[in-house]
Parts: C-alpha cells; structure tokens; sequence
C-alpha cells in the first residue's frame, strides 16, 4: 500500500539534482534545465523526468508538458551516431522523404528509432539552414549535402567501427 | 469605484473598471457562449485562458475579434456581440471543435449535460463542412474516474482545478498541435499519479472528456439477485442536491423522498450516513477531547492539531504529499466508513446475514469515496465495509430507470436502527460543518455544561481557509480553522512543518465549500448561486432538526449501549477507527 516507485541509479540522480541547483531549483528555468540534462544523458526519459519535477518542486505534468511540447526534447535515446534527415520545405522537395526511406531500409528502423546494437537513431528535423545543399542530412552535426538515395549506403560505411 | 461607461448590442450599460465584455454583458441579460472560460463566483475555482474563441465579439475600430471573456471594458466601447461577422466567427470555431470530436452524444456519460452540445444546439449546427482526422485515444479507467480523451477540447478547465485549486498537478496539457490533450504525465494511469481523486475535474469538464465511473447497473444486479441482501447510505450533502435532477430548484430539500425513491428501487434496507456523521462526532471529538487535554497537561508528543479525516480527497492528498504528518488528523474513519464496518459487524450480525451476503451501498455527492471503497485496510477478509458507492447523479439516473416520479414522490423515513440523525449530522455536507458539529458535542463534554447557544457562527462561511476561537470555559480558548481546497489545506500543512501552526483543531475538505459541491453533485457549470443555495439548504435543515447534538442521538446512545461501548474503546478502535500510509512517489536509488 505504498506510492510508485521510480528507479534511477545514484549516479544519474545525483547529476540531475546538481543541474537543477545550477538554476538554483528555480521552475521559471525549466527549459533550461532540460536542455542541460538532455545534454548529459542524450535523450529525457521518464525516471529523469520524475527527478526535474522533484529537484524544481512542480508536477511532472508540467515537465512532460513541455517536453512532449518542443521538438528538440526527445524521450528516446540516441544512437552513438544520430543521424538527423531534414525535411524541411526545400530538402522535401529535392526528394528528402527518399533519402530517409533509404536509411530506413538500410538500418531497418523507423524516424525516432535506435538500431538494436545501439549504433544508429534516425530523426527528422524541420529545416537545418543548409537548405543550398537540399537535401541534407546530418551524422553528430557533420553535414551530408545535394543526396540522392544511392549515396546513404557509402555514407554509413564511413562509419562502419 | 471608477466605473466606465460602454455600448453592448446598442445599449449603455455602466460598469465597474476591470469588468470583462461577458460579464457587462451578463449584467445586460446577454448572454455571450464560452467554453473555456470559467469561474464558480467566490469559491476560489476559475480559468480564464482567454483559448477558445468561442465567445468572440466584435468591438468597433479594431480589426479583430475580441474573446468578451478576457477583454476589459473601455470607455465609451462600442460592442456587437451578435454582428453578422461576430456570429459566423462563433460557429467557425464550434464546427472546427466539432469537426475533431466524436459523434457519439447518445451514448455520452455527459449527454443532456454537455455544454458542448448545448451549444451546437443553441447556434443551429446541423453540418459540419470540415473533415478530417480525428484524434483517438483509448478510454482510462480508475476506481473513481473514466477519462475519454478524444472528447477532450483542451479548454484546460480540470488542469486549473487540478493545479492551482488542488495543488496537485496529476493532469495537464501534453503535446502540441493535432495531437494536443489534457493527460497524466507519460500517459500514466491516474492511480499511479498524484491524483487525489476529488473529481473536481470531472465537475468542471464542459464535456464528456471526465466523467465518474458508474455503478447504477451493478445496483439493479444485485437486488434482483435473491441470494443477497442490499442495503443502502446517503451522505448529507445529497439531499440538499438531488432534487436538481428533477427540475426542483437549487437548495430543495428531498431527504424523506430520497428514502422513498431508494425503497421504491428496491433496496431492503435504506439507512443513513448522517447516522454515522453522528457516530463519527462521538469518536473524533473523544479524540479531539484526549488529545487536547493531553496537550494542555504539557504532553510534548501529542499531535494537535487534530484534523478531520472524513474527506476521502483530504485523506489522499495527506498520504501522498504530507506522509510523515499523517499523526495529526483523527483516525476516525468517515462517516461511509463508519457506518460500512457497523452494518457488517452489528447489523449483519443482528439479521442473520453473512457480510458477503449483504451488499452495501452508499450515495455520495463525492468520487473519492469509490477510491475510498477499494482501500484494502477498509476490508474484511476481501470483503469491503462499503461495496461500492454512487453518485448523486448515478442516483437521479437510477430513479429514472426504475421509472419513478421523484417530483410526486411521497416522502418516507429511513430505517432503524441506522436511521437517526440530528442536525449536527447534516451539516457535515458543507466547510465549516463538522468543525461545528464537533464543537457542539466537545464544549458540553469539557464544560459539563449545556451550550446556552449551539449555533457556531464563526466557523461558517464560505472563504476557503477561515479561523476562530472557541472559548471553552474553564478549558481553554481553542483556536480552530476550517481549509476547503487543497491549496489551503497545504498552508495548514507547511505551519505544521514550521512549527508555527497556532491551532488545536483543524477542519479539511477538498471540494469549494465542502460536499454540496462535492464532484458527484448535479453538474453547476460554474453557477455559484446553486451552491450557494445548497449552503443555505444544509443550515435550514440542521434547525428543522429536534435534535441537533449528535451525543443526543438516541441510537446513538443505543449502539454505544449495545455494542461499542464507550466511544475510543477497543471495540470502537477495531472498527471504526483506520490508519494511513506513506504513499509518496519514492525514488529507488540504486547504487
Ligand atoms: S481528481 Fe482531483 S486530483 Fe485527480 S486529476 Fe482530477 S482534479 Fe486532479
Ligand atoms: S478534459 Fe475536459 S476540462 Fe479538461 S481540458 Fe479536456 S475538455 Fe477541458
Ligand atoms: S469534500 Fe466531500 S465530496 Fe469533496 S472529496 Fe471530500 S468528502 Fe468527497
Ligand atoms: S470562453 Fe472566451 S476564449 Fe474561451
């Protein structure tokens, strides 16, 4: 007859609660302090999540409010090479989407998800400002310009390790 | 007051400054439609986000539609609400909220009720020119709440209620754009959230997005089942409500047709909890009176405040954000409580009847009280004290179904021996009411003395957090407080932390005013005259009580005589009395 438990290791609990005094537990800084923690763990999932709420005293309502509000948030976990496709006005009329059709089929996944060894995430991003390049794609922010389709296979051998 | 003059509709009206266009208008008897707007007048619930657009007027000079609910008189305006423009704005905006909700009005929970509907009837829609995808969620259960997020319209009326009224925070908005709706964080159930199952949400939700989780059809179950005996208990707050579902007005008093409906539906025993709303004073204010005197003999570890316990919402909301003050209110079960574990130990005792072969009911103007049902330390051997409990408004559906004629009803009496009440007991349905109630029994049994006045007038109102000081001759002069809302209960809360808590006796409700505006009440849709009314209804009826001391309730004295002994004996502690639990969100840190 107790309360949910929420499980997260020390180590992780501890670096949150170190973020949020950086802002002093303020929850007028919240959006910051996602950013921060994103930074440190790659992606917000649902235990650290609990923890903002706790540190900044608010409801992880209101946390998860705004993480599933903004974009750049994600609640799932990035591969060690997060592939970012954009599909922005320009790059998904230069034929965007089928560049991102052959990743997916080259890494059978789909946009938001990690290959099972945990080496590759596809995403979609609005526009990346490369748009001369249409279409783009990005590798941990190196950026692949004017794609077609037959050019993925070569690229993702780059990074074969 | 500065007051500032305007045009609405071709008509002057003069208004105080900071007067919104709906409310001048509202004066005027025009009557401009919202959705997302909302406020109950002076019982501290309210949401203005200025969202929907759905009470847009025009102001001349300015180019754009106004929402008359966040827009300020100015001197001299020139408002139309009905222009040709205003008006194909409105409906532009209900049949885009129509476009993406679900068709099923027939069989909505809400339906007849729904402002949503009410207001795609009052405008005349009879097509809606856009389609497209619609958003589908699956419905959730609870033990006291269904949610049906497709029906959700994002007025953000419950998340106001929830966050700010509450303090809670269990439901808010998620996501954004299309997929945009009310939810728990990560799509949690309820019952893994902060959740305090007030169902103040469901009381403000303009449709059929929140509704109660109904237990009319397990009610005709089980009488027609022959191998069973049914019984059943009504709170106080719902005679001074029910009679709204049948067109009385507001504050109509329907306790003897209320016995009667129940007879009529079935029932073989039809008692009452304000029977127990006077067992409960017995037992809380023994332990208020123990308490007290402990306190004043110089015990150090004595936890006064004492606060009440029988708002199952309160009761919640202490396990899950106050654990480790869960000392200080009684441990006096409710008055459900109460009368569930007497009914299966005395009563089923005296009939002859094994308790899983009496089914007990109870009608409470409250949501809480189903989750109250299911708390396992309120069973014996499985076997729950209460089965299960209904609404208010479960009950005006299930006297509809059994084709009764509420209005014409001749009135009938409870039953006995679970039957009697003072008016002590009545007033537990509003804030302020079992503070009072209390105090009636607890100053004669301290002073030895007859109270030469009965009537506590500084613990009534309706503000949600109020103070006052009882002098008990010869005693002390108590100070006591009465909170209703969560918001205000927290202030009592963090003086306990601090230290700094000046009172001795605290009274806790979750719903604006107590239980007349509990959540499974006759929807208000933010009219405050109708709690009002209810209000005074509860006091009309506590003096046309005889008796109005619930230590003078005949059987009362009985049960103590036949069974229970004296009120705290061990007796009493086994079944009348509960204890609470630590149910914070914990973290399980691992190493
Ligand atoms: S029942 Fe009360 S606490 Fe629970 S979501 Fe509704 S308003 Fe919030
Ligand atoms: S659930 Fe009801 S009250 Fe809450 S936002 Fe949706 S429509 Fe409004
Ligand atoms: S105030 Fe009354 S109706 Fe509201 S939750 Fe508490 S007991 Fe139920
Ligand atoms: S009622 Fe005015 S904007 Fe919703």
């Amino acid at each position: 007859m107790c309360g949910s438990k929420v499980n997260i290791s020390e180590a992780n609990y501890l670096k949150i609660k170190e973020i949020c005094a950086s802002f002093n537990n303020n929850p007028g800084d919240l959006i910051n302090v996602l950013h921060k923690t994103q930074d440190h763990f790659g992606y917000l999932p649902v235990e650290v999540q609990k923890v903002v709420a706790e540190c900044l005293g608010i409801p992880a309502t209101r946390v998860y409010g705004v993480v599933s509000f903004y974009s750049f948030f994600t609640m799932k976990p990035k591969g060690k090479y997060a592939i970012s496709v954009c599909l922005g006005t320009a790059c998904y009329v230069k034929g965007g989407e089928k560049i991102l059709d052959a990743l997916k089929s080259e890494l059978k996944i789909s946009e938001g998800e990690v290959t099972p060894d945990g080496k590759f995430s596809i995403d979609v991003l609005r526009c990346v400002g490369a748009c001369g390049l249409a279409p783009v794609m990005t590798i941990n922010g190196k950026t692949y310009g004017r794609l077609v389709p037959e050019d993925v296979k070569g690229i993702l051998a780059e990074y074969a390790d | 007051m500065d007051t500032i003059k305007l045009t609405i509709d071709n008509r002057t009206v003069e208004v105080p400054k900071g007067t919104t266009i709906l409310k001048a208008a509202a004066q005027m008897g025009i009557k401009i439609p919202t959705l997302c707007n909302f406020e109950l007048e002076g019982l501290a619930l309210k949401n203005h986000p200025g969202g929907c657009r759905v009470c847009v007027v025009e102001v001349a000079g300015r180019r754009n539609l106004a929402p008359a609910c966040i827009t300020e008189c100015m001197p001299d305006m020139v408002v139309k609400t009905n222009s040709l423009r205003a008006v194909n704005a409105r409906r532009t905006v209900l049949e885009l909220m129509l476009s993406d909700h679900p068709n099923d009005c027939l069989q909505c929970p809400k339906s007849g009720k729904c402002e949503l509907q009410a207001l795609a009837a009052d405008m005349g829609i009879r097509d809606i020119p856009y389609k497209g995808e619609q958003s589908h969620y699956p419905i959730t259960l609870s033990p006291s709440i269904v949610r049906d997020e497709s029906k959700c319209i994002m007025c953000r009326r419950c998340e106001a209620v929830c966050h700010e009224y509450q303090t809670v925070g269990a439901i808010g908005a998620v996501d954004r754009g299309f997929p945009a709706v009310v939810s728990t964080a990560f799509g949690e159930d309820l019952i893994d959230t902060n959740c305090i199952f007030c169902g103040q949400c469901i009381a403000v939700c303009p449709v059929g997005a929140l509704s109660e989780v109904d237990h009319t059809a397990r009610i005709l179950r089980d009488i027609a089942n022959p191998d069973v005996k049914t019984c059943v208990q009504v709170a106080p707050a719902v005679r001074v409500a029910l009679g709204e579902e049948f067109g009385m007005p507001a504050g109509s008093i329907v306790t003897g047709k209320i016995a009667a409906a129940l007879k009529a539906i079935g029932f073989d025993y039809v008692f009452d909890t304000d029977w127990s709303a006077d067992l409960t004073i017995m037992e809380e204010g023994t332990e208020f009176i123990q308490r007290i005197k402990a306190y004043l003999a110089g015990d150090k570890n004595v936890k006064i405040p004492l606060m009440t316990s029988c708002c199952p919402a309160w009761v919640n909301f202490y396990e899950k954000f106050y654990p480790e003050l869960r000392e200080y209110p009684s441990t006096a079960k409710s008055p459900q409580g109460m009368f569930g574990a007497t009914v299966k130990s005395y009563f089923a005792e005296k009939i002859g009847v094994a308790r899983e072969n009496l089914v007990s009911v109870s009608v409470m103007p409250c949501v809480a009280k189903k989750y109250e049902c299911e708390r396992e330390e309120l069973k014996v051997n499985g076997n729950p004290d209460v089965d299960y409990s209904i609404t208010t408004r479960e009950l005006a559906r299930l006297i509809k179904i059994c084709n009764i004629d509420f209005t014409t009803l001749p009135e009938a009496k409870f039953d006995s021996p679970l039957g009697e009440s003072t008016g002590a007991a009545v007033i537990f349905g509003v804030t302020g009411g079992v503070m009072e109630a209390a105090l009636r029994t607890a100053v004669e049994v301290l002073t030895g003395k007859t109270l030469p006045k009965i009537d506590f007038e500084e613990v009534r109102g309706l503000e949600g957090l109020r103070e006052a000081t009882v002098s008990v001759p010869g005693v002390a002069d108590v100070k006591v407080a009465v909170a209703y809302g969560m918001k205000n209960a927290r202030v009592i809360m963090e003086q306990i932390k601090a230290g700094n808590c000046p009172y001795h006796f605290v009274e806790v409700m979750a719903c604006p005013g107590g239980c007349i505006d509990g959540a499974g009440q006759p929807y208000h849709h933010g009219d405050a005259s109708i709690v009002k009314a209810r209000y005074a209804a509860i006091y009309k009826a506590d003096r046309e009580m005889p008796l109005r001391k619930s230590h003078e309730n005949p059987e009362i004295i009985s049960i103590y005589k036949e069974f229970y002994g004296e009120p705290c004996s061990e007796k009493s502690h086994h079944l009348l009395h509960t204890h609470y639990f630590d149910k914070k969100i914990k973290f399980d840190i691992e190493k």
